[in-house]
C-alpha cells in the first residue's frame, strides 16, 4: 500500500511544484551564505565577491601567521574543553537527580535548571560582570570558564534527560535485584546505556562555549580573546577575506560536530533495533 | 523526606549551587540596581540624611547648607565626589559644571552659608537644584524604573513625560517588539512549508535534507552573521549578481538597516521553527486527513480545519522560540543593524559598557526579563498543555 502522508492530497492543491520549489529556496536560502562565502577565502584579491581574482591560500596563511588568530583559537579551545568536562558531568548529575525528584516538583526544578536558555543573554553577561569584577574574576580564563558553563549545562541537562527516557527500567531493576549496589548499577549499567546521550552534552556543551559571543565580550580580556571575539572585531571594523577563511574552517568544525553527534545517535537507534530484537 | 528524594537532591545539588550562585544571584543583584540610589548617599551622607527629612517647601536650611560645603570638599580628597556628580548628570546635564565649579570656590571664607553658595552659582539658592539633589538621596529611587518607559517624577511629585530628545526607551522596547514579530512570522511562513514537504518524504530523503536546517543551527551565529555581511554588502555577492541580472542598476542597501536585520535573524533562528514543527508533523497519523478527504471536504478546507489545527501546537512553540530568542538578540542587530535598527540589549551593553549607568543597564533588563518571562510563562503552558494531551 502506498503510504500516504496525511497532507499528500492537500498538496495536489496547493500546487505541489509551487510549495517544492519554496522549499527548495528556502532551504537554499539556509545553507547558501555558509557555502557562498568558502570559495571567496580562496580568493586571490581581496574583494570579497566573484568572479574569483585567482586561486590561492594566502588568507589561510594569514590566520596562522598574521594578527593573533591561532592564540584565539587557542583560547576558545582551552575554554570550550574546560567547559565541556566541568558542564558534562554536572548536567549528567543534574539530569539523574531530576529523573528520581517526585513529579510536582519536577517541572519546578526543570524551569529554574534550563532558565539560563532563555535568559537574554546581554543580561546574563551584564550580571556577570557585575558580580566577577569586584571578585577579581572578569578578565581571567577561570571567569570565562565558569559564566560559559552555567550557559552550557541547561543543554547537558536536557540531551542527558532525554537519553534517560530511552532507558528500560527493568534492566536498572535486574541488575538491583542481582545484588548490585546503586552506585555499581549507575555506573555499569546505567552509563553505558547513556553514553551516547553523555557524547552528545559534552560536544554541545562544547559548541556552546566555542560559539558564545557576548559573555565573552564583557568577561574576557585582551590576552584571552577568544574566536568569535576576534570574528566580531573582524566584522565591525572591516571585513577582510581572512574572516571568510576562519569562517570556513569553522563551518567545517560544526560539519564535524554534527557528524559526530549524527554518528552516536545512529549508533543508539541500531543498538536499541538489535536489543529489541531487530524491529 | 523519602530516600529517593535525597539522592536526588544530592544529585542535583552541584548544579543548582552552581546556578544559584552564578545565574540567580547576579542576576538578583543586577536588578536592585534598578531601584538603588547610592551614590549621592555615599559621597555626602549627612546631606542626604538631612535633604530625606526636608519638607522641600522653603529652602534648606543654613545648617544643610553648611554641612553640604563640608561633605563636598571631604568628598573631593575620599574620591567619592565623581560617582556622585556622574549619578547627578544622568537626571540633567547642569550638574557637573555646577558642582565641579562649587568644589573649586571651596572652602568659603566667610562660612557656607546658602548666600555664599548662591554666590558662587545662583542655582544653589534656588529651592529646584535642592529638590533635584533630595530626589537622588536615596536610599531608593523610582526613576531608573520610571526612566524606562521614558516617564519621570515632575518637580510637583507627579509623572510627567521626559525631553523628546531623551524619549528612547519606549521606542526601543516598540522596535525590539516590532522586529522580533517580523522575524517569528517570517521564521514561521517559511518553517511550515519546509518542514511540510520534509515530513512528506522518505525518511531517508527528509534526513539528507535536513542537514540544510541542522548544519547551519551548528554553526556560530558570529559566522553566520558575518556571512550575511559578506553577501549583502553594497558591493557584494548578492548587489553583484542583482546588477549583472539586470534587475538593478545601481547597489541596492542591504546592510546597515533593518532589511538585513531581518534576513540575518530570520536565518539564523529558522531552525528553530522547522524542527519543531517537522517533528510534530512526522508523528502524526494520517487518518484525520483521510477521513475529511474522503467524506468530500475539499482539500483546501481539509487543511484549515483539520492539518492546520493539528499542527498549531508545532506552530505556537516554535513561534514562541523564536519571540523569546529574538527579544534578546543583540549581535547580529549590533553588526548587520545601523543605528536606528538597535534593540534593548544593545542600550543595555550602551549603559553598561559606555556609560557606567548601572541603574538605568538594570532598569531595562528588569523590563527586557519580564518580556521575556511572560513568553516563557506562555511557552509553558502550551508546552505542559500537550504533553497532558499526549498523555
Amino acid at each position: 500500500m502506498i503510504e500516504l502522508h496525511p497532507g499528500t492530497r492537500v498538496i495536489d492543491l496547493l500546487n505541489r511544484r509551487a510549495l517544492y520549489c519554496g522549499c527548495a529556496l528556502t532551504l537554499a536560502f539556509l545553507i547558501a551564505p555558509l557555502v557562498a562565502i568558502m570559495p571567496l577565502s580562496f580568493n586571490s584579491g581581496s574583494f570579497l565577491t566573484y568572479p574569483l581574482a585567482g586561486l590561492s591560500l594566502r588568507w589561510y596563511s594569514n590566520l596562522v601567521t598574521g594578527g593573533d588568530w591561532l592564540s584565539a583559537v587557542g583560547n576558545s579551545l582551552w575554554v570550550a574543553t574546560a567547559v565541556a568536562v566541568l558542564a558534562t558531568p554536572l548536567g549528567t548529575l543534574a539530569a539523574l537527580g531530576l529523573a528520581r525528584l517526585p513529579r510536582p516538583v519536577k517541572p519546578l526544578v526543570m524551569t529554574v535548571l534550563l532558565a539560563p536558555m532563555f535568559v537574554p543573554v546581554i543580561i546574563v553577561a551584564v550580571a556577570t560582570y557585575l558580580v566577577y569584577a569586584p571578585l577579581g574574576l572578569a578578565d581571567t580564563y577561570s571567569g570565562l570558564i565558569l559564566a560559559h558553563t552555567t550557559l552550557a549545562a541547561p543543554f547537558a541537562v536536557v540531551l542527558i534527560n532525554a537519553a534517560l527516557q530511552g532507558v528500560d527500567p527493568s534492566v536498572l531493576r535486574a541488575a538491583a535485584s542481582l545484588g548490585a549496589p546503586p552506585p555499581t548499577v549507575m555506573l555499569r549499567v546505567l552509563l553505558p546505556l547513556i553514553a551516547p546521550g553523555v557524547v552528545a552534552a559534552a560536544v554541545v556543551s562544547f559548541a556552546t562555549s566555542f560559539d558564545e559571543i557576548v559573555v565573552a565580550l564583557f568577561l574576557a580580556g585582551t590576552e584571552h580573546k577568544t574566536l568569535p571575539m576576534k570574528m566580531f572585531e573582524g566584522a565591525r571594523d572591516e571585513i577582510s577575506p581572512a574572516i571568510t577563511a576562519a569562517s570556513t574552517v569553522l563551518v567545517m568544525t560544526s560539519l564535524l560536530f554534527l557528524g559526530v553527534v549524527e554518528a552516536v545517535r545512529r549508533r543508539r537507534e541500531n543498538n536499541i533495533t538489535i536489543r529489541s530484537g531487530g524491529k | 523526606m523519602s530516600r529517593n528524594t535525597l539522592t536526588a537532591g544530592l544529585l542535583l545539588g552541584p548544579l543548582v549551587l552552581l546556578l544559584l550562585g552564578n545565574f540567580l544571584a547576579p542576576i538578583a543583584l543586577l536588578l536592585t540596581h534598578a531601584v538603588e540610589d547610592r551614590e549621592v548617599a555615599a559621597a555626602w551622607p549627612r546631606t542626604a540624611a538631612a535633604l530625606r527629612e526636608w519638607d522641600g517647601r522653603t529652602l534648606p536650611s543654613e545648617a544643610i547648607a553648611a554641612d553640604f560645603a563640608r561633605e563636598l570638599a571631604d568628598s573631593l580628597q575620599a574620591g567619592t565626589f565623581a560617582a556622585a556628580v556622574n549619578r547627578l548628570n544622568y537626571d540633567s546635564a547642569g550638574w557637573r559644571t555646577l558642582l565641579a565649579r562649587t568644589a573649586t570656590a571651596l572652602p568659603l571664607p566667610q562660612g557656607a552659608t546658602l548666600q555664599a553658595l548662591g554666590r558662587i552659582d545662583p542655582r544653589w539658592t534656588q529651592r529646584e537644584s535642592w529638590l533635584a539633589l533630595k530626589a537622588a538621596a536615596g536610599p531608593y529611587t523610582a526613576s531608573y524604573l520610571l526612566s524606562a518607559v521614558d516617564l519621570r517624577r515632575s518637580s510637583g511629585g507627579g509623572l510627567e513625560r521626559v525631553a523628546p530628545n531623551q524619549a528612547v526607551f519606549v521606542n526601543a522596547f516598540g522596535r525590539t517588539f516590532g522586529i522580533s514579530m517580523v522575524v517569528t512570522l517570517g521564521c514561521v511562513l517559511l518553517g511550515y512549508p519546509v518542514a511540510y514537504v520534509l515530513a512528506g518524504l522518505p525518511s531517508r530523503v527528509a534526513n539528507i535534507l535536513l542537514i540544510f536546517v541542522v548544519l547551519p543551527m551548528w554553526t556560530s551565529v558570529l559566522v553566520r552573521t558575518t556571512a550575511w555581511m559578506v553577501l549583502l554588502q553594497s558591493h557584494g555577492v548578492i548587489n553583484d549578481l542583482l546588477i549583472r541580472l539586470g534587475v538593478v542598476s545601481h547597489p541596492v542597501e542591504l546592510i546597515y538597516n533593518r532589511t538585513g536585520v531581518y534576513i540575518a535573524m530570520i536565518h539564523v533562528l529558522l531552525p528553530y521553527t522547522v524542527l519543531p514543527l517537522y517533528g510534530l508533523m512526522r508523528g502524526l497519523a494520517p487518518v484525520s486527513v483521510q477521513a475529511a478527504l474522503s467524506l468530500g471536504a475539499t482539500p483546501l478546507r481539509t487543511f484549515w480545519e483539520i492539518y492546520l489545527p493539528q499542527t498549531l501546537p508545532g506552530i505556537t512553540a516554535g513561534a514562541l522560540i523564536v519571540f523569546i530568542l529574538s527579544l534578546g538578540y543583540y549581535i547580529t542587530p549590533a553588526l548587520i543593524g545601523g543605528p536606528a535598527d538597535q534593540m534593548v540589549s544593545s542600550f543595555i551593553a550602551f549603559y553598561t559598557n559606555q556609560s557606567l549607568d548601572w541603574g538605568r543597564a538594570a532598569a531595562l533588563s528588569l523590563a527586557l526579563l519580564l518580556a521575556t518571562g511572560v513568553c516563557v510563562a506562555l511557552y509553558g503552558r502550551i508546552a505542559g498543555a500537550r504533553e497532558t494531551v499526549l498523555r
